[in-house]
């Protein structure tokens, strides 16, 4: 009691109203502004970034979507002798197409059309585009048709705006007749050295092997290491330098990645050069940490009450773990694998150290043949001379870009679906 | 019937032998629970210092003493809570109908269903109110049938006074629930695998008082067919619901006894002390 009074007796009431005290309130109040400012000007600043990114990238990209074609009449009948659509129906459809020689006929037609020289404005697998419109349509070999055939790649390049000077020249010549068609081989095709016959179906079908195997390894492993390490494994030394070692790993950069799979996969086990097992393996020993880690933090926000609450009547520490624990650490989980996935996703320097920067025509049929990924096809077409690969690195970006949001959004649907409401 | 720990010196009791300690026993009725001499580390640090006492079936046992006494540590070595805790290592013997609890054959598992918990905090885990009372019957498979469950579910939350507040929402979540409910679902959960020993530690520490009479009648009707031992801070309560109480100090047993007779009549000063509000 009496040290309360005396207390009070020392300190004089506090003056809200001083200058002092005022000016103190102002320069909070100023500085809580500045704060803000700078927390908006960082945000304006990387969204202009993105914005930027975006833009350069669609407007370049969406070119590579289409393509520029010049039409050519094809009289079938005369040329082909003959031939009755049912030839090219059911099994024998594509082996009597290529007997027909459609390759030919094409060239013939073009010359008759555009004169000796016709065939250098043409793409030189224009007559593909025939052979598929025959496959599709057989009805059109009864009469003359006039099918819209993809024009060379210097053509292309002019007519969207880019071209050199004789290009230039042909394209002021054939105004009327070029036109814009959608170029479907983009999305079908492999890698070539024609770009008016590249497509990114290839990398694509590679990238998707690629990380299906990526997540199967270390999605597994990574959950289990990290449920061990919070869950069963003692608290000691050697969990520490465990924990300290998984933690490097996270930031060791992917290229050593590449050279540890170079060496193990491909000189100690031999599998196959190129093939998206071995890269699957590869980006997966690099993303499995990062899993790891995103999956402790995850279990350890369980809140330690409900593992007492299930272990309190009668849970095994198995029990609690998989009934308890994994499905609230869920989401958290997922956060960390979509964050290494699609780090893995974007990944080209591993890659390239095993093999898979080779010149690949087809798409891979399965898990060892040689096969190529997205951020790799843009490495190597970003490397081409020819100015027709330009668009078709900013279209393959798109792809790739879109992949990623693909797989974020699939991320965020998964997590809300698991996020517990307390 | 006044029977007492002789001894309120740490040392003393400390090389107290068994045959040495005729009055841990305060109860009549069949024994439930007995430890003998437990001590409890953590680490280096002794926080029960050879503790013993007899469990009941009969009567509700009420553990009070300072903060930090070590009430809780002493109740979680009852079911085994401690072995989560790495650094905590007990010693000594605990049995639970004469088996000991912490012999290598023991089954901790079951154990936990035989003896059952009550937290201070309400812990229902995030799932409805029906998953949170079906959960145990149904790892421990005490149910063959979906009727069966549903039966265990029903009985256990009329029993815990909760079932008419939630029967029309069962596929609610359980963390939806006030308080003072959460709490009763717990210790529906608990009686939901039927254990034969419910502890409970501070279980209306967080509650009003008209959810803590619930519990307190709760407590009263569930006597008899489980033996309960309950960890209060709130000497009126102990008196209320008790009919055995046990005070601690400092990690020692001071004093155990009868509930009446410990508050009105205490042999131990610092027992005295404390339920007078003289304590410190
Ligand atoms: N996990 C732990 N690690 C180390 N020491 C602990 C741990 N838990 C409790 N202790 C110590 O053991 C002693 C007894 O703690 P305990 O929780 O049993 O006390 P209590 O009587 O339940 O207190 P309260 O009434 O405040 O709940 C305290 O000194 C505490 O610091
Ligand atoms: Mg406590």
């Amino acid at each position: 009691m009496n040290s309360a009074v005396a207390f009070a007796e020392e300190r004089n009431p506090t003056d809200w109203q001083s200058d002092a005290m005022q000016k103190r309130i102002r320069k909070r109040y100023a500085s809580e502004r500045r704060f803000k400012a700078l927390g908006l000007g960082a945000i304006v600043l990387s969204a202009g970034f993105l914005a930027f990114l975006l833009i350069v990238m669609v407007g370049n990209g969406l070119r590579g979507f289409t393509q520029t074609e010049l039409p050519v009449e094809i009289d079938f009948p005369a040329m082909t002798g003959g031939a009755s659509p049912s030839q090219f129906v059911g099994a024998n459809g594509s082996a009597n197409l290529r007997s027909l020689g459609v390759q030919d006929i094409v060239s013939t037609s073009v010359q008759i059309q555009y004169g000796e020289q016709g065939t250098e404005l043409f793409s030189a697998g224009s007559w593909q585009t025939v052979q598929a419109a025959i496959l599709d349509n057989p009805g059109i070999v009864e009469s003359r048709t006039t099918l819209y055939l993809p024009v060379g790649s210097e053509i292309d390049v002019a007519y969207k705006g880019d071209g050199n000077a004789s290009a230039e020249k042909t394209v002021e010549e054939l105004k009327d007749q070029l036109s814009t068609g959608f170029n479907s081989n983009f999305l079908f095709n492999s890698d070539a050295t024609d770009p008016m016959q590249v497509g990114i179906w290839g990398a694509l079908k590679g990238s998707l092997i690629t990380m299906f195997i990526t997540l199967i390894i270390a999605f597994p492993i990574g959950v289990f290491s990290a449920l061990y390490l919070e869950e069963y494994a003692p608290k000691n030394r050697f969990t520490d330098l465990i924990e300290v070692s998984i933690n490097n790993l996270a930031a060791v950069p992917s290229i050593i990645f590449g050279l540890l799979g170079l060496a193990v996969f491909l000189n100690l086990f031999g599998l196959p050069r190129s093939a998206a097992l071995v890269g699957g393996l590869t980006l997966a020993l690099m993303t499995m940490p990062v899993i790891v880690i995103s999956g402790r933090n995850a279990i350890k926000a369980v809140p330690p009450s409900i593992r007492e609450a299930a272990l309190g009547i009668g849970a095994s520490q198995m029990q609690v773990v998989f009934h308890h624990v994994l499905p609230l650490a869920l989401p958290g989980i997922l956060t960390g694998t979509i964050i290494g996935m699609a780090r893995a996703l974007g990944e080209t320097a591993p890659l390239l150290m095993i093999g898979m920067r080779a010149f690949i025509a087809t798409p891979p049929g399965g898990i060892v043949e040689p096969a190529t990924v997205l951020p790799v096809q843009i490495f190597l077409w970003s490397d081409e001379v020819n100015r027709g690969f330009v668009e078709k690195t900013s279209a393959a970006i798109i792809v790739l870009l879109l992949f990623l949001l693909t797989m974020n959004a699939l991320a965020i649907y998964l997590r809300n679906r698991f996020e517990t409401r307390w | 019937m006044t029977e007492l720990v002789d001894s309120t010196n740490s040392s003393e009791s400390y090389t107290m032998t068994e045959s040495a300690v005729p009055n841990i026993s305060a109860g009549d009725g069949p024994l439930k629970m007995t430890t003998r001499n437990v001590d409890v580390f953590y680490g280096d640090k002794q926080a029960i210092n050879g503790v013993s006492i007899d469990v009941t079936m009969d009567n509700v046992t009420a553990f009070i003493g300072p903060s930090g006494c070590g009430k809780s540590t002493f109740l979680r070595c009852l079911n085994r809570m401690n072995d989560t805790i790495p650094i905590a290592k007990v010693t000594g013997e605990i049995t639970l109908e004469g088996e000991d609890i912490y012999a290598a054959k023991m089954d901790v598992v079951q154990l936990r269903a035989r003896v059952g918990m009550v937290f201070q905090k309400p812990n229902p885990f995030p799932k409805s109110i029906y998953d949170n009372i079906a959960y145990g019957p149904r790892i421990h498979g005490l149910a063959t049938s979906k009727d069966e469950l549903d039966n265990i579910v029903e009985t256990s939350l009329q029993r815990a006074g909760l079932w008419r507040e939630v029967q029309d929402r069962l596929q609610d979540s359980g963390t939806a629930l006030s308080g003072g409910q959460q709490q009763r679902l717990c210790i529906a959960r608990a009686i939901a695998v039927d254990p034969e020993v419910i502890l409970m530690d501070e279980p209306c520490s967080a509650l009003d008082p008209i959810a803590t009479a619930k519990i307190e009648e709760l407590i009263h009707e569930l006597r008899g067919k489980y033996a309960i031992v309950i960890v209060t801070h709130n000497m009126q309560q102990a008196a209320r619901v008790s009919q055995r109480t046990a005070f601690f100090h400092l990690g020692t047993l001071v004093e155990y006894g009868v509930t009446s007779d410990i508050f009105t009549n205490p042999t131990q000063e610092k027992t005295r002390d404390y339920i007078t509000g003289r304590y410190g």
